[in-house]
């Protein structure tokens, strides 16, 4: 039920509301509204109980086991959330002078210090909101780049961004919100760049690439040091898409591996809650050459005083892409969790992240279930490919998916990378225990005798969950995103 | 270790099933010149009770003051189950609700809040939200220039009344597509644009922008405004503030046929100052321009055996499907402050917003009354406000501002910088927030340091 179905004209919840408010008089008419919004009218308890029941309609990692690849759905500590929301920094308007915001300006100091530290990088700028506008703040940098050089005349003919054929549809919207045409990059068989294929794309028109490493397809870019050679020989810059540095936290800096500007996930790698879809935080951080370019604002220190840089101070700066510093609640959550990891416990998340994911992989294809690349090892995340069920018990990826919520664990990522066909992208993170590995292990050796017996049971799945399978053609076809009084 | 249930049997036993001796191992394929020799800046970790102790010095430092400061950010109490509900885990810990089945109840939460943006907006349709009010100005200058077909334009009409802080962020993310903006200047008695200094041939142009109340807090002649915009084929892009809507026109009803795409800073509706984010953008428009709209949409429809269900709908739009001829890179939503939001304004209801925004608006008019009567500063602009006013100060306003902070107050928002031509001006905000007391406080202490 929905709650505009509870609800009843003339219900108040006077607690929640100012009193003894006297009425306006000194707007004119026409500046006034003279409907009453359809918003509900129902009783703080009536409220609290429907938001609790739509709460338990969720999976969440609080209470299932998420392993949704290139996501990184590990556990967000309570304590981020508590000490994140302290009144001090809940009640801090983002227009507070520096003289009132030393002990919030000094925990997103040191944040910066710590991801500079962890990525390889020389400067950081904690301000964009999302990994997408962390890419496009990357994006912009390279095209500013280019636009100064030649003592300022620019470089117009840098006018193409390579995307591997493999990377997150993010990356070539990305470019294309920046003005730069997309050139794809074709992926070998083992997972790596197509080097050849590089060579011939680049030229006089490259303005850089953008490269997911380990990448989308769960394997490390052996190459990559050859990939940054070439790239930079041919005038184009680096650009490293964060979403896989749980992988390599502590044990790889993106830094050494050649990129000029990468974009961290603070809710991935760093833990702070995915909320049901955001908010997220997509730092940057760059090489020497790109550092007059960063988005502002940005947290200095002069003397023991942390003062706030703006794009008053820094002319070239590609400016500010939110209306304040980005979403400060979330660095605050992951400066707490860096913290409270501390230098020995960032290596150890790349080391059981990737031992979750070695171990599942295996155990996977020990029960007969085929890998997207055989020869390789795990990074933080692996493939497997369900093509074979697809053609041979006509039960596909999304039927297994469907099904492995009825077992109690939330469906991978499915049919991305686009490259194989009918693909299970699993990451299970390093906060799984191996019980909760092994149990969904054995859901999927439980579907598969199912697809063999019942496909039918399978395609019709999930069976135990607030819907059945929704049909998404009636959705798009007949809109209806809002609700109407009868 | 933090975080990590591994035991040190567990590990043997994976390793072995995995066929390696160590973790290390695993890491082989990674060449070794790139392999990192340690960290150096992050410090050794901390206990739970220790980052605790840090934290509270932390916010410690910053804390208790009163705010007299908006400008985009705006301090309202928020009713106590908002946030106690919010971060339940299944919300706080959930990802995009991609499996719609195992996702109902955020699904269903974003298509109630849908409807009630859709409602308080006076527009068809809402989507589930975006970023923050800039960057939901940016996109909505985006959408404008793909939905207007009678205009091939990438110019914008932009009034100087905008937050600057918008203009800044749309003009730093729309550039690239070669769009322009064109500024409109803005009457000095009214603090408003005024109908008729708009120009008589202002050659093709794909949207105005109409902000209401604008930056200063004045309210804008919307409906002359709306009207001229269509009159020149142009869109109207309305950005509000929503506490405001329960007791302004909505920009659906602005002049003959309401304004075509609506946004705004979502943060008012439950979300706390927090230093200026995690905030969301709100998004609304007409339903024609539906699939020019960025962001996630949710769409009611049914399941197998007929029964009521929410999903994502019209994913073609978006950058994981169509790459890069997607209608905007976005990908997350602020999903969490939008489940904030749709609670707050469950509890409140429309009697509450009315009266949050009527508290508002007359607790700002009171304070500007007492700050009139201690002689030192007078009210700028002449037209009818919101829940702001630009206040111009005997004294300079950054003295004014250092000697309040050390007091405890933050006295306002020092605009002028971006407003050179105003002045030694602040704009104040008096949220229902403040009492009387508060409201007397203020006045008292610019009276004794103008003194």
């Amino acid at each position: 039920m929905l709650i505009f179905e509870q609800s009843k004209s003339g219900r108040v919840n006077t607690a929640q509301q100012p009193a003894n408010v006297a009425s306006v008089s000194d707007i004119p008419n026409e500046f006034l509204r003279n409907d009453k919004p359809l918003l509900p009218e129902v009783s703080e308890m009536q409220a609290v109980r429907h938001y609790t029941k739509l709460s338990t309609k969720n999976f969440s990692i609080d209470t299932h086991f998420y392993p949704l690849g290139s996501c990184t759905m590990k556990y967000n500590p309570r304590a981020c959330n508590s000490l994140a929301m302290l009144p001090g920094f809940l009640n801090r308007h983002p227009d507070s002078p520096a003289n009132m915001s030393q002990g919030f300006l000094g925990c997103m100091y040191d944040l910066q210090e710590i991801l500079k530290d962890v990525t390889g990088m020389k400067e950081v700028s904690l301000s964009p909101m999302a990994g997408a506008q962390g890419e496009f703040a990357g994006i912009a940098m390279i095209r500013a780049y280019h636009d100064a050089a030649n003592g300022g005349k620019g470089d117009p003919e840098r006018t193409e961004i390579l995307v591997p054929d493999a990377a997150h549809g993010t990356n070539p919207a990305t470019a294309t919100m920046c003005n730069f045409k997309v050139r794809e990059i074709p992926t070998n068989s083992d997972g790596d760049v197509d080097i050849e294929a590089l060579k011939e794309a680049v030229g006089p028109h490259t303005a850089g690439i953008m490269l997911t490493n380990p990448s989308t397809l769960g394997v490390f870019e052996r190459r990559i040091k050859e990939i940054a050679d070439i790239v930079h020989k041919a005038g184009g810059l680096l650009y490293y898409d964060g979403a896989n540095l749980n992988a390599i936290l502590g044990k790889v800096k993106p830094g050494d591996m050649g990129f000029d500007v990468i974009h961290m996930n603070l809710h991935k790698t760093f833990s702070t809650p995915h909320g049901g879809g955001g908010p997220g935080a997509g730092p940057v951080g760059v090489s020497e050459r790109l550092i007059p370019y960063l988005p502002v604002p940005m947290v200095e220190k002069v003397g023991n005083e942390f003062q706030v840089i703006t794009e008053k101070n820094n002319t070239k700066s590609i400016g500010r892409l939110s209306a304040f510093m980005g979403n400060a609640g979330v660095l605050l959550r992951a400066y707490i969790y860096a913290r409270l990891l501390g230098r020995d416990g960032m290596i150890r998340v790349a080391e059981f992240a990737t031992l979750n994911a070695n171990y599942m992989m295996k155990e996977l294809e020990k029960a007969g279930f085929e890998l997207a690349f055989p020869n390789r090892k795990a990074t933080h995340e692996f493939i497997v490919t369900l093509k074979k069920q697809a053609k041979e018990l006509n039960v596909n990826a999304m039927d297994f998916a469907k099904r492995l919520l009825d077992y109690g664990f939330h469906a991978p990522t499915t049919y991305f990378p686009l490259l194989v066909p009918e693909c299970f992208l699993i990451e299970p993170t390093e906060t799984e225990a191996q019980d909760a590995l092994d149990g969904f292990i054995a859901a999927m050796v439980e579907i598969q005798k199912e697809a063999e017996t019942d496909a039918e049971k399978v395609k019709g799945a999930p069976y135990t969950l607030p819907v059945r399978r929704l049909d998404d053609v009636k959705a798009a076809k007949e809109l209806d995103l809002t609700w109407k009084a009868e | 270790m933090p975080f990590i249930p591994h035991t040190e049997e567990d590990v043997k036993s994976m390793l072995a099933a995995i066929g390696v001796e160590s973790i290390e191992n695993l890491f082989d394929e990674i060449p070794a010149e790139l392999r990192a020799e340690g960290l150096t800046k992050v410090p050794d970790g901390v206990s739970e009770m220790e980052i605790s102790r840090i934290m509270s010095e932390h916010a410690e430092k910053d804390s208790r003051v009163l705010c007299f400061a908006g400008a985009g950010a705006y301090e309202h109490h928020i009713p106590a189950a908002v946030w106690e509900i919010t971060t339940r885990g299944e919300f706080y810990s959930a990802y995009t609700p991609y499996q719609a089945e195992a996702s109902q109840g955020t699904l269903q939460l974003l298509y109630e809040y849908q409807t009630m943006m859709a409602s308080l907006t006076g527009m068809d349709i809402s989507n589930a939200s975006l970023y923050d009010g800039a960057s939901a100005l940016a996109e909505a200058v985006l959408m404008a220039i793909r939905a207007n077909r009678k205009s091939k334009s990438k110019r914008i009409l932009m009034p100087r009344t905008v937050n600057p802080k918008y203009r800044k962020v749309a003009h730093n993310i729309c550039k690239g597509q070669g769009i322009t903006f064109e500024e409109l200047n803005f009457d000095m008695q009214g603090g408003h644009i005024r109908p008729d200094s708009l120009p008589k041939d202002p050659g093709d142009f794909a949207a105005l922008v109409i902000p209401q109340p604008n930056y200063f807090g004045v309210l804008e002649d919307i409906d002359a405004l709306t009207n001229w915009a269509h009159e020149h084929k142009a869109l109207v892009i309305a950005v509000v503030n929503p506490t405001s809507l329960a007791m302004l026109k909505a920009p659906g009803n602005w002049g003959e046929i309401g304004a075509d795409i609506t946004c705004g800073e979502g943060q008012p509706l439950g979300a706390p100052l927090s230093s200026g984010g995690p905030y969301f953008g709100f998004m609304a428009c007409r339903d024609t321009y539906v699939r020019q709209m960025p962001g996630r949409i949710i769409g009611r429809t049914v399941d197998l055996d007929g029964k009521e269900g929410f999903t994502l709908t019209l994913q073609a739009r978006e950058q994981h499907i169509r790459r890069s001829k997607a209608t905007s890179n976005i990908c997350t939503n602020q999903g969490l402050l939008v489940t904030a939001a749709t609670i707050y304004m469950t509890l409140v209801g429309p009697d509450g917003l009315t009266k949050v925004a009527q508290a508002s608006h007359n607790n700002t008019e009171n304070l500007v009354k007492k700050l009139e009567a201690t002689g030192k500063t007078t009210r700028l602009f002449n037209r009818p406000v919101f829940h702001e006013s630009v206040m111009k100060f005997d004294l300079a306003t950054d003295q004014l501002m250092q000697e309040m902070s050390e007091r405890k107050v933050l006295a306002g928002v020092d605009i002028s910088d971006d407003y050179p031509e105003l002045g030694n001006v602040m704009l104040v905000c008096a949220t229902e927030t403040k009492t009387d007391t508060d409201l007397q406080m203020y006045a008292d202490l610019v009276a004794e340091i103008t003194g």
